[in-house]
């Protein structure tokens, strides 16, 4: 792999750009490989990748029935934070937080992580306490956070209405300044790269249909590039991970449900930092590009149609005129949706199965992007030592059976 | 234009509107009448006690939640107040058919009734009648 740098550039620029390589090879899929990850997101471009560097298990193969990135990692809002409420969540997100500050050196890739901050707006004494709360808890575990006040909200974001004549005032918010967003394509770019630099071979076009179980073990997978052995896959598919699961005979305690958002058509910087609200729900940021990036909850039913329903939308401008009345005029550009594994206590699962050698990293649902790094590693290491890293063993399949789950419905402000 | 191969592309159909739902009482409405109800037909084990943890967890926790035909529940929040059940896909979100969960199919547009009780094979759209 050629190392990307300012000196490359100013090269490639006298040369009419004629001579950048792909970023990543495109292998024919190999007979049989150390390791297997099945889905091509960012979680699981970053596990073939820690594997890779950090475990030495450069036999791996990632498969993806799409293109990498085209899953929830590419249609994500992108908000990066680690202000979680409890401290098994806080820990694990923070993990990725410290992964996202060194990631762009770390991977020769620029991810344009811009760690603008992120406010998450209360409207209610209630909303206040739990801010407070939670920036206590923050805190507690090392994890930046503070307390603002309707007028320093004010100063620092002057289109938002923080009027106490507001239909829901806004007497407060909780801010992580070392928070913020980064480039959601360049994420999955940025892994496929640095893991084929290291030998991993990134298939796309490759849907896995069948998981090989022989005697409890995991063999392999049927794709639909034929049959590829290991006896170590890792399946990090977001939305359809009951649909894999269910080719092992596992039950997963997950719905995987539409989530959409929207940008709107780029207009001049106005907005340069990330506002959220659980209450009103909705969170705005603006992009590089001008655009505003907007999104909300999901939609109530199940559906794998990477698409909602309008009033999801409706009740998002909303909250956001509520906010930002200024933005009322702006035009919306595109729509999309996605798929989000959403698990009861809204926590990820990253752990071992009843099956040996299958693993599953899911669960993460609409929060998802901000623990790219983090997953990957902590799934990186439990694949490759059959047991997982402190950080993610609170987030074992058993915790549904044992009653230990982590509630972060709710705990966490919106959940993105 | 949409510049991505054939089979990556999502279909235009249903974008931007929302379900519509036959309620077997009040016939089609806007989804935005109806809560969600999940997964139908998970029954509560007659005795929690006599269950594993792990039995107790499948029942709790784990879904099936399909990629295609799923049957969940519905309540009329904002209509008539009834659970019922409906068949979507979850892909296409088509609605195959609604049906009452006691098997019994009202007499459409009146709120009201039992019209007829409905055996196990013809559990189907055709006696639900479409409301009105
Ligand atoms: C609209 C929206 C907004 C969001 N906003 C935020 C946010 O602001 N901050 C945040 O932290 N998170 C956010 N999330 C959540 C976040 O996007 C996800 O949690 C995260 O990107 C999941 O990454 P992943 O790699 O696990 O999944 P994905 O990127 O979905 O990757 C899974 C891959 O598996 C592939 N796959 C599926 N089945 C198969 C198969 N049978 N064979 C082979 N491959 C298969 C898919 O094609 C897909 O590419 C948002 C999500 C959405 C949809
Ligand atoms: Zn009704």
């Amino acid at each position: 792999m050629k190392r990307y740098s300012a000196l490359g550039l100013v090269r490639n620029a006298l040369g009419y750009n004629r001579d950048w390589r792909e970023a990543w090879r495109s292998p024919e899929p190999g007979k049989s490989y150390d390791a297997i990850i099945v889905g091509g997101g960012g979680h699981g471009l970053a596990t073939a990748y820690y594997l890779a560097r950090d475990h030495g298990i450069r036999n791996v193969a990632v498969l993806e029935k799409g293109w990498i990135g085209g899953g929830n990692t590419g249609r994500n809002t992108t908000i990066v934070r680690s202000n979680y409420l409890w401290t098994e969540s806080s820990l694990l997100y923070e993990k990725s937080m410290k992964l996202w500050e060194g990631l762009s050196q770390d991977l020769n890739y620029n991810v344009m992580f811009s760690q603008r901050g992120v406010y998450n707006l209360g409207h209610s004494l209630q909303d206040m306490r739990d801010i407070e709360r939670r920036v206590n808890a923050n805190r507690l575990n090392g994890i930046d956070a503070e307390v603002v006040s309707a007028a320093e909200l004010g100063k620092a974001i002057p289109h938002l209405n923080t009027s106490p004549d507001a239909r829901y005032p806004i007497l407060g918010a909780s801010l992580q300044r070392r928070a913020g967003v980064a480039r959601h394509d360049a994420v999955a770019w940025g892994f496929a790269r640095a893991a084929d630099s290291l030998g991993v071979d990134v298939i796309e076009q490759c849907e896995v249909t069948g998981i090989d179980v022989r005697g409890g073990k995991a063999v392999g997978v049927q794709t639909t590039r034929g049959p590829i052995a290991s006896d170590r896959i890792g399946v990090v598919v977001a939305g359809h991970a009951s649909v894999l699961a269910k080719m092992a005979d596992l039950r997963l305690p997950i719905e995987s449900h539409p989530l959409q958002a929207f940008v709107s058509e780029p207009i001049k910087p106005v907005l340069d930092t990330v506002v959220m609200s659980g209450a009103v729900h909705g969170y705005i940021s603006q992009s590089d590009k001008g655009e505003l990036v907007i999104g909300a909850g999901i939609d109530a039913y199940t559906g794998y149609g990477q698409r909602g329903s309008f009033h999801i939308i409706e009740h998002t401008m909303q909250a956001i005129i509520e906010l930002f009345p200024v933005f009322s005029r702006v035009r919306m550009l595109r729509l999309w949706g996605g798929i989000v594994d959403v698990c009861p206590d809204a926590c990820p699962i990253v752990s071992k199965t009843p099956v040996e050698g299958l693993y599953f990293n899911c669960g993460w649902g609409t929060g998802g992007f901000k623990s790219t790094p983090g997953s990957g590693w902590v799934f990186a290491r439990t694949m490759a030592h059959d047991e997982p890293h402190e950080l993610n063993a609170p987030f074992s399949l058993e915790r549904f059976a044992t009653g230990a789950l982590i509630d972060e419905h709710g705990a966490a402000a919106v959940a993105h | 234009m949409n510049t991505a191969p054939r089979r990556w592309r999502t279909s235009a159909h249903g974008f931007n509107a929302m379900l519509l739902i036959e309620c077997p009482w009040c016939g089609p409405r806007a989804e935005t009448e109806f809560s969600y109800g999940g997964e139908a037909g998970i029954v509560r084990p007659p005795d929690p006690d006599a269950l594993s943890d792990a039995e107790w967890a499948d029942y709790l926790f784990n879904r099936a939640n399909p990629r295609g035909a799923h049957r969940e529940l519905w309540n009329h929040t904002h209509g008539c107040r009834r659970w019922f059940a409906v068949e979507r896909d979850t892909v296409t979100n088509q609605i195959q058919r609604s049906y009452t969960l006691d098997g019994t199919a009202p007499e459409p547009g009146t709120g009201s009734g039992t019209a007829s009780k409905l055996t196990a094979e013809s559990d189907t759209t055709s006696r639900i009648g479409s409301g009105g």
